[in-house]
């Protein structure tokens, strides 16, 4: 087994701890390993030093103490390292002098619960803006829902945005209300001239408080809201969220159901890939592909709501399954349009990659470096465009991608044309891959019988969702309700990426930069 | 550009009649007129997300593509409220967009409706009011236009828009 493999490296550079690798079957395929607060950074050096990526860090504040999570991926291989925390005075060591992916998701948890990430390089908040205060953490169990918030919370203008200086240099704010139909956010440009020097993203703004609502939520509730965590990614949450609860129960789910939660994942991936490579030529002003691709996603859409119900996919898992089957003449009008997609992107791939003021404007442009992309734990796409290969279909498979070769689209150049081409790429994988599913689509039922697990049981999901590796963890307390839900959405990756690639690009290439990344704003604020 | 061209041409024309329903036509027949009489044929939105999941804002960046083709009707997209003749919001506010939202409803020339839309917009939807959260646009500003929906179709979004425009044909606008 891979991850026992990697367990065992770990436990090899760490001779003086005392490490227990473990298998959890919720939390499978991950080894568990319990270590000592104190242990907690040397471990997280251990992993690095092995070449392991920094995936996620979440804290489950149990009953009796609190519990920190942290996992480690490294070649399709998971660890996932868990200490005990003082719920009365919570503090660990901070990775992110090991591992910068932790710097935002560690301030998040330090806003939310509390907790003081001793040595930690940023004292600033996070997802705290002006809505409470620095002594209130709303995600301690002992904090209601409702919070105590002032009746008109005032602007978040005492942030302390990095400052550059020189006498050329010009700072432009924009934000959290941007130009187009677009997330909030805020972006702080330091320029000379046109040419940015520094780019700082402040997001929070998409707070709703996602992990304290799934509190006290059944499975159907907890679905529900993690359907609506990023509204383009509702099939990858839904699933995570999903395979999180199943696991934790010791639900199987039926062979039919995996194969159907594929091909609305698959299809989710291509109907954001044609939105987006659409959307990055129109950012360039090629409006011509804009429009093209935009039909062909709105009649994509159009079939995902004739056949299962909804344009975006929204609602259509459940805990033990899928709620709608698919039947022979659904079947094949997919294969149809899959035959007749391709048909369609063929020559307009044609055109997008051989366009002289199209390649002047994208290639080149947010070019992001293997070193950076790796530093910063990138994934999906966006690892993809800078060389980073890893796919969990295909590295970690979980049905029913453990049956189908996926292949996966590698280029290095990093940039705005790079991270096209893997998407037009990924379109096609995309399309094979629902064509294998449904050549052997299995009989039987789309669902079987939900039973919530005992107080305690918790579970891990985890899919490559249309921007790469979307978790889910879930504690089950009383009554099959939930006591804890931490999702984790890719794009907590893709802002520092945005951030890294963007120095030396001139402002006006920030918007197709942007899009080329394309990270959830609400994925991120939860 | 042959291959363009070529394209563009094979294509045809995508755009569709709105809607079969004989009411739903008659009502866009009635906002031309009322948007060539009271709005010099166009029609301004600001769209501000307060905090959603970003499926609203996709189902509005549809209403752009040929099939809808929303500027067809006048109805446009701006980047600023002072040039909007509505704003319409998305999500729930949530605390941290509280203000900003309030800041580009003051900064809308006046008389401007407030439109919103979705489930979260409407009444709370999946995220209600919270510590993080104002709950819907009502709790906030005053709105004139519901669009229900999670999220509303484009179809749906396009019917609210043309009912927001009924709407504003009975308001008094000075000068």
């Amino acid at each position: 087994m891979m991850a026992q493999a990697f367990a065992e490296r770990l436990r090899a550079a760490l001779p003086a701890v005392a490490l227990a690798p473990r298998t959890e079957p919720g939390l499978m395929p991950a080894m568990v390993i319990a270590v000592a607060a104190d242990d907690w950074a040397a471990l997280g050096s251990a992993a690095h030093g092995l070449g392991a990526r920094w995936s996620a860090c979440w804290i489950d504040p149990e009953p009796d103490h609190w519990r920190a999570w942290v996992l480690y991926e490294q070649g399709g291989a998971y660890v996932l390292a868990q200490t005990a925390l003082d719920p009365r005075a919570p503090r660990l060591p901070s990775l992110t002098p090991v591992f910068a992916a932790a710097d935002r998701p560690e301030r998040a948890i330090r806003d939310l619960l509390g907790v003081a990430f001793d040595g930690h390089p940023d004292a600033r908040r996070w997802l705290r803006h002006q809505a409470w205060s620095a002594e209130v953490h709303p995600l301690q169990p002992g904090q209601p829902l409702a919070g105590t918030p002032p009746a008109r919370t005032p602007a978040d203008v005492g942030y302390a945005f990095r400052k550059i200086a020189g006498d050329a240099v010009h700072e432009v704010a924009v934000g959290p209300i941007h130009a187009g139909t677009i997330e909030p956010g805020h972006f702080r440009f330091a320029t000379v001239g046109e040419q940015a020097l520094t780019l700082e993203t402040r997001l929070g703004y998409a707070h709703r408080g996602v992990e304290k609502l799934a509190v006290g939520r059944d499975a159907a509730g907890l679905l529900r809201l993690a359907a609506r965590v990023a509204g383009d990614s509702t099939v990858a949450h839904a699933w995570a969220a999903c395979m999180a609860m199943e696991r934790a129960a010791g639900c199987a789910v039926p062979p039919r159901a995996l194969a159907l939660r594929g091909l609305l994942a698959e299809r989710e991936r291509v109907a954001n890939h044609l939105g987006d490579v659409g959307a990055i030529a129109g950012d360039v002003g090629f409006s011509f592909a804009q429009m093209q691709f935009g039909a062909l996603r709105e009649r994509w859409q159009r079939r995902s709501a004739a056949l299962f119900g909804h344009r975006l996919l929204m609602d259509t898992l459940c805990a033990g399954g899928v709620r709608t089957d698919l039947d022979l003449e659904g079947t094949q009008a997919l294969l149809q349009d899959h035959a007749r997609l391709r048909a369609e992107l063929a020559p307009l791939t044609a055109i997008l990659l051989d366009h002289p003021s199209l390649e002047d404007r994208l290639v080149g442009a947010g070019a992001l470096s293997a070193a950076d992309a790796r530093a910063l734990g990138c994934l999906g796409y966006l690892g993809r465009a800078s060389g980073l290969a890893f796919d969990l279909r295909r590295d970690a498979p979980y049905p029913p991608y453990d049956r189908l070769p996926v292949r996966v689209p590698l280029y290095d150049s990093g940039d705005v044309a790079a991270r096209m081409r893997v998407r037009l790429d990924e379109i096609g994988v995309a399309l094979e891959l629902m064509d294998a599913l449904l050549a052997a689509l299995p009989p039987g039922p789309v669902s079987t019988h939900w039973e919530a697990p005992p107080a305690g049981a918790r579970g891990l999901g985890l899919v490559e969702g249309w921007r790469g590796e979307t978790l889910a963890f879930v504690r089950f307390g009383a009554d099959g309700r939930v006591a804890r839900y931490a999702p984790r959405d890719p794009s907590v990756f893709a802002w520092p990426a945005l951030e890294s690639m963007l120095p030396g690009n001139i402002i006006p290439d920030f918007p197709v930069c942007n899009k080329s990344v394309n990270g959830a704003y609400a994925g991120c604020d939860l | 550009m042959l291959r363009i061209l070529h394209r563009v041409i094979t294509t045809g024309t995508l755009t569709e009649p709105l809607d079969a329903s004989a009411s739903l036509e008659s009502l866009g027949i009635e906002v031309r007129r009322t948007l060539g009489a009271r709005f010099a044929g166009s029609f301004a939105i600001r769209h501000v997300d307060a905090g959603s999941c970003n499926g609203c804002e996709l189902e509005i960046h549809a209403l752009g593509n040929p099939y809808h083709d929303l500027e067809r009707f006048g109805i446009r997209f701006v980047a600023s409220p002072r040039h909007a003749d509505a704003l319409l919001v998305t999500g729930v506010v949530s605390r941290h967009m509280q203000e900003a939202l309030l800041r580009a409803h003051a900064a809308m020339a006046k008389p401007g409706l407030v439109i919103a839309a979705g489930a979260c917009a409407c009444d709370g939807g999946e995220f209600g009011t919270s510590y993080a959260s104002c709950g819907a646009v009502d709790s906030v500003l005053p709105v004139d236009v519901r669009i229900p929906g999670c999220p509303p179709t484009p179809v749906v979004l396009l019917r609210g828009l043309l009912a927001a425009l009924g709407r504003e044909a009975g308001l008094t606008r000075p000068g």
